[in-house]
């Protein structure tokens, strides 16, 4: 309990160490701190409407966001989900438009089905040069990345252009009928509930069934993996196949769900975004929803300082790069001193296990050496 | 056709090809250079693209504020410095992962760089000047493809350094061993933190000094846009040059090459399907990947310490 | 996977939705409170190209009185724009929304239109349809081809070895159109002159551009021009390799004093004001705004001191005729450069033509494909 407590504690104590330094910054820049504090608040979570406005831009994130975690439980940098989501964006809307079904429901889970499996297959490439080429996944990821974005763009410009889409090349538009709708509830389109569902699935999976555990026995340590009887390279690519889909899945929800066409506006940068929530919430799929919402509320947050405070856009990436900044660090605080100090005061018992245990296993070998 | 500037046809898609090694490789060069130098010490840092941004912009402003582009050089190279010091000092922290600061360095650098560049972006400030090593040439196009930016004969001059220093002296061997093996460094009694820091700060300089010569020399001015993720392209390149500074050199040429073949394919006038062309950089670099690797043979050379490449 | 469980719910579509959420504009009016204005870009609103020219006009309506502006730059054409100009309606009270890139429209501001009746967008670039696209909505663009025409015929006249560069960022219509007026332009001086044009792939990419424009020069064209977001790089380029100039968006003379001929410039401030004004008087305001020379809406570049006054005198007679509304660029027999006609002898394609808004070729004597 205690250390449940801590983990949400400390990285809230480091979120609001970064907004002093932030109003720190604005200050210095000219704004009033408390004014844009207050805006902050009101555009990302202030009323019903920021919700949705935070919620909307979040729903993105957590598949992308998943796209790194899962393959990260398995001592995977995979920072090439934007490829996979491009391409999963147009995967999905060549069955969406040329597709033989045209009952919605069918249709819409071919499309999305379609989408992650093309993902699958982007990501799992990377984890099968991993493995049979012995290429490091992070390097390979990043130039399938630039290369699945170049496909999109030489498709929708190119062979699978509707004339009729003038200055915005695209695919023929999916019949309306089609279209993913809302997730109940919210003004959100049906990509929030997914993101949800995809990540209770992944975490559940990864935290409670062998999978899971195999996953991490193959990222702490793939010789002991292989001596356990486990065939190393399988998990390599299922894991980066497993992240992949979950970035095509993301495009293929932005297609049905916003788009209705494959075009250049799926280069969003959501995969990106991907990265850095799933480094923020330690690869842990459960808390990359949390995260997201932090972050598309950030996002909503920023039109309304721009629009009252005439500050630009840059304002929230500086708190979006504190902030970030700050929970990394915090995670130094955690564990020993705060457990003695919580000891002296309340005699709380120290636990016996480690408190940064293994979702970032990839992580933990420099600094271990590095705190002896 | 007239005889005022003789077009070269074909000809001209190897000669951009060589021109464009030669110009677009320097951010290149120097960031994976950086790189190669924090790599090897252990530590990784991702963030140098938000270092390459944040120089590029300082350089820019520098430049324009003193009249002299080299105080912008001097300015790039103190801002990646502070960056670099920043990484550093942070993953000496217990728990904290490099390649995670390295993101979250990446986009305060960027955003930092948007913020403070914004009135920077329509003047025009002094730049750097160039080495004109096509003299001895009547050609123009050649002539101005040898107008060579010193930073780049620098950068070539520093990864022989670089090769030599790793090999030859005790300040590379303190940085091979930290990087190789943080246990075999405490045996001998080196001091493991502060030679990564120094390390990380050293590529925080090159990182720099990468974006002034985006910002200074070519293209030449400071825009949002200006790095197309050449800092993040630079760090992948140390891996594919197997954290060999000679080999970051020849992967930089080999990239800025590519890049322009692109361009140069349609100044000759092949434009269909244009932007496969303009993903030969990357389709290249990965068919070497795949003929050069082995399961066995492709992390020769990684640094022990590395979070990366952990096999 | 999980997509079964909750498709099934495939919900109604939003504009079921749209009734019920009010817009405040008349109301707000009768309160004697400003008219609050969005204006949504695309890229940074200080970027020297595309989205300054757009900021530019609205720092001009700022100062209108009874008008308040409200601005969000870098605005992804995704749910983000959506959002935006719902939270500028909901939270700022916006009854008049100029949503600047033309990636907005179809389907984000169609999409939110539908929600808020009462709230007027205004798309730049667009093809507003009778009877397929919402009243509420509308398009305004300005025929720049014309300035661009002018820009040609100036290229032509310096050029020694009569061949012009052009970049540009993706073979979209727009730019296809900017293209072939620009080369008709300059062959109405010289019929040898050709256009070389390299596509860069994306709107700002200063690397790629700055290679492109090396390459062109190498390629022996002494003239470069640009559709691109920024063309400062572009003018930069040319200004150091020793090539003339014209520039795009807005002038980039002080970048290349010796080189600069003159420039395809945009003036917003005029469609801006006409809809800005139709909305303050609660009137219907136009769905589809065009507008030149003649107009306003575009405008040329002083010309550079390499013109020659001769070269000066030409263009501006033609540009005396555009003015007036008697020019046509697009006029038959045109043919595109794989030899096939594309408008017939005797077709005159006024600017007016909804037909030269889906313009898919170039024009004879332009090298490139698309």
């Amino acid at each position: 309990m205690n250390s449940t407590l801590e983990r949400i504690l400390v990285p809230l104590g480091a979120v609001a160490v970064s907004l002093l330094l932030f109003a720190l910054f604005v200050a210095l820049a000219g704004y009033p701190p408390l004014d844009v504090f207050a805006l902050l608040y009101k555009g990302g979570f202030g009323s019903s409407f920021s919700w949705n406005n935070s919620l909307q831009r979040a729903a993105p994130l957590i598949l992308t966001g998943l796209a790194v975690a899962i393959p990260a439980r398995a001592g995977l940098v995979i920072i090439g989900g934007e490829g996979a989501m491009v391409l999963g964006g147009l995967a999905a809307a060549i069955v969406g438009v040329w597709g033989p079904v045209h009952i919605p429901l069918v249709a819409q889970i071919i499309m999305l089905l379609s989408g992650a499996l093309v993902g699958a297959i982007w990501i799992g490439l990377c984890g099968w040069m991993r493995h049979a080429r012995g290429i490091n996944e992070t390097i390979s990821s990043l130039l399938m990345a630039y290369i699945g974005i170049a496909l999109l763009n030489h498709f929708v410009e190119g062979p699978l252009k509707d004339p009729n889409s003038l200055n915005k090349p695209s695919t023929p538009p999916i019949p309306d009928a089609n279209m993913l709708g809302l997730t109940p509830g919210f003004d959100v389109h049906m990509g929030l509930l997914i993101g949800v569902v995809v990540a209770l699935i992944a975490w559940a999976v990864l935290r409670f069934t062998t999978l899971g555990f195999a996953l991490k026995v193959v990222g702490g340590n793939p010789r002991a993996a292989q001596l356990a009887g486990l065939r190393v390279g399988r998990w390599i690519i299922g894991a980066c196949a497993a992240g992949g889909a979950a970035a095509g899945l993301s495009g293929a929800v932005e297609v049905a769900a916003v788009h209705g066409a494959a075009n250049a506006s799926l280069i969003s940068g959501y995969g990106n975004a991907g990265i850095l929530i799933a480094f923020m919430a330690r690869h842990n799929p459960l808390a990359i929803i949390p995260v997201a919402v932090l972050i598309g509320g950030i996002g909503a947050a920023g039109g309304m300082l721009q629009r009252r405070l005439d500050m630009p856009d840059a304002t929230v990436i500086v708190l979006q790069g504190m902030a970030f900044i700050a929970i990394l660090a915090s995670e130094a605080v955690m564990g020993s001193p705060w457990r003695r100090i919580a000891q002296r005061l309340w005699g709380i018992e120290p636990a016996t296990t480690p408190v940064a245990p293994a979702p970032v296993t990839v992580l933990a070998k420099s600094s271990t050496l590095e705190a002896a | 056709m007239s005889a005022a500037a003789e077009s070269l046809g074909w000809l001209g898609v190897p000669l951009a090809v060589f021109a464009g090694a030669i110009r677009v490789s320097t951010p290149f060069m120097l960031v994976s250079l950086g790189e190669c130098i924090t790599e090897k010490s252990g530590r990784i840092n991702l963030g140098l693209e938000g270092i390459l941004v944040m120089g590029a912009m300082a350089a820019y402003a520098a430049s324009l504020k003193t009249g002299s582009p080299w105080f912008g050089l001097w300015a790039a190279a103190g801002v990646g410095a502070a960056f670099g010091l920043l990484h550093g000092l942070l993953c000496s922290l217990k728990r904290v992962n490099d390649i995670a600061i390295g993101i979250a360095l990446m986009l305060f650098g960027t955003g930092l760089a948007f913020f403070l560049g914004k009135s920077y972006i329509q003047p025009k400030a002094p730049n750097l000047p160039s080495i004109p090593l096509g003299f001895w040439t009547d050609n123009p196009q050649l002539a101005n493809a040898l107008n060579v930016n010193p930073l780049f004969p620098a950068g070539v001059l520093l990864a022989f350094f670089l090769h030599w220093a790793f090999r030859n002296t005790s300040w590379g061997l303190k940085v091979r061993i930290v990087g190789d093996s943080a246990d075999a460094a405490l045996a001998l009694g080196y001091k493991i933190i502060p030679v990564r820091i120094v390390a990380t700060m050293c590529g925080g300089v090159l990182a720099g000094l990468g974006g002034a010569f985006l910002s200074l020399y070519y293209p030449g001015s400071w825009n949002e846009a200006l790095s197309s993720g050449q800092g993040i392209i630079a760090v992948a390149l140390v891996i594919f040059a197997r954290w060999q500074p000679l080999r970051c050199v020849g992967a930089a040429l080999l990239f800025g090459g590519a890049g322009a073949l692109g361009p140069a394919l349609q100044a000759a006038g092949v434009s269909s399907g244009y932007h496969l062309f303009n993903a030969a950089p990357y389709v290249l670099t990965l068919l070497i990947l795949i003929a050069s690797c082995s399961p066995t043979r492709s992390l020769q050379g990684a640094p022990g310490e590395l979070s990366l490449t952990r096999s | 996977m999980a997509g079964q469980k909750f498709d099934r719910r495939n919900f109604l579509k939003i504009a079921a939705a749209s009734g019920a959420l009010a817009a405040v504009s008349q109301s707000a009016l009768a309160q004697g409170k400003p008219l609050v204005v969005g204006f949504i870009y695309v890229g940074a609103r200080d970027d020297f190209g595309y989205n300054q020219a757009h900021a530019q006009a609205a720092a001009v309506i700022k100062k209108m009185p009874g008008i308040k502006v409200i601005e969000e730059e870098k605005v992804a054409e995704t749910v983000a724009v959506q959002k935006t100009m719902e939270a500028m309606i909901e939270q700022d009270g916006a009854s008049l929304i100029f949503a600047t890139s033309f990636g907005y429209f179809d389907p984000h501001v169609l999409k939110v239109a539908a929600k808020y009746p009462k709230v007027f967008f205004a798309h730049c670039g667009g093809m507003w349809t009778e009877g397929k696209h919402p009243k509420n909505v509308g398009s305004f663009f300005g025929y720049i081809d014309e300035c661009q025409y002018l820009s040609g015929m100036i290229a032509a006249s310096v050029s020694k070895t009569k061949k012009g560069g052009f970049i540009a960022a993706k073979p979209i219509p727009q730019v296809l159109r900017n293209i072939n007026a620009f080369t008709m332009g300059a062959q109405s001086v010289d019929p040898a002159f050709t256009t070389h044009v390299i596509f860069t792939g994306d709107w700002s990419l200063p690397v790629k551009e700055a290679e492109a424009s090396n390459s062109l020069v190498d390629q022996g064209a002494d003239v470069l021009t640009c559709h691109v977001d920024g063309p400062k790089v572009v003018v930069e380029t040319a200004e150091k390799r020793g090539v003339f100039t014209t520039g795009y968006h807005a002038s980039q003379a002080k970048l290349a004093p010796k080189g600069y001929l003159t420039g395809a410039e945009w003036d917003w401030v005029a469609p801006y004001k006409t809809l800005v004004e139709a909305v303050k008087s609660g009137k219907q305001p136009p769905n589809f705004l065009r507008g030149g020379l003649k107009e306003g809406f575009v405008k040329m570049s002083p010309y550079g001191p390499a013109v020659p006054a001769k070269a000066k005198t030409a263009a501006d007679t033609v540009k005396a005729k555009m003015v007036k509304g008697e020019f046509v660029i697009f006029k038959g027999p045109i043919k595109d450069n794989k030899g096939a006609t594309v408008v017939a002898a005797g077709v005159s394609q006024g600017q007016q033509d909804p037909v030269l808004e889906g313009m898919n070729y170039l024009v004879a004597g332009v090298v490139g494909s698309i």
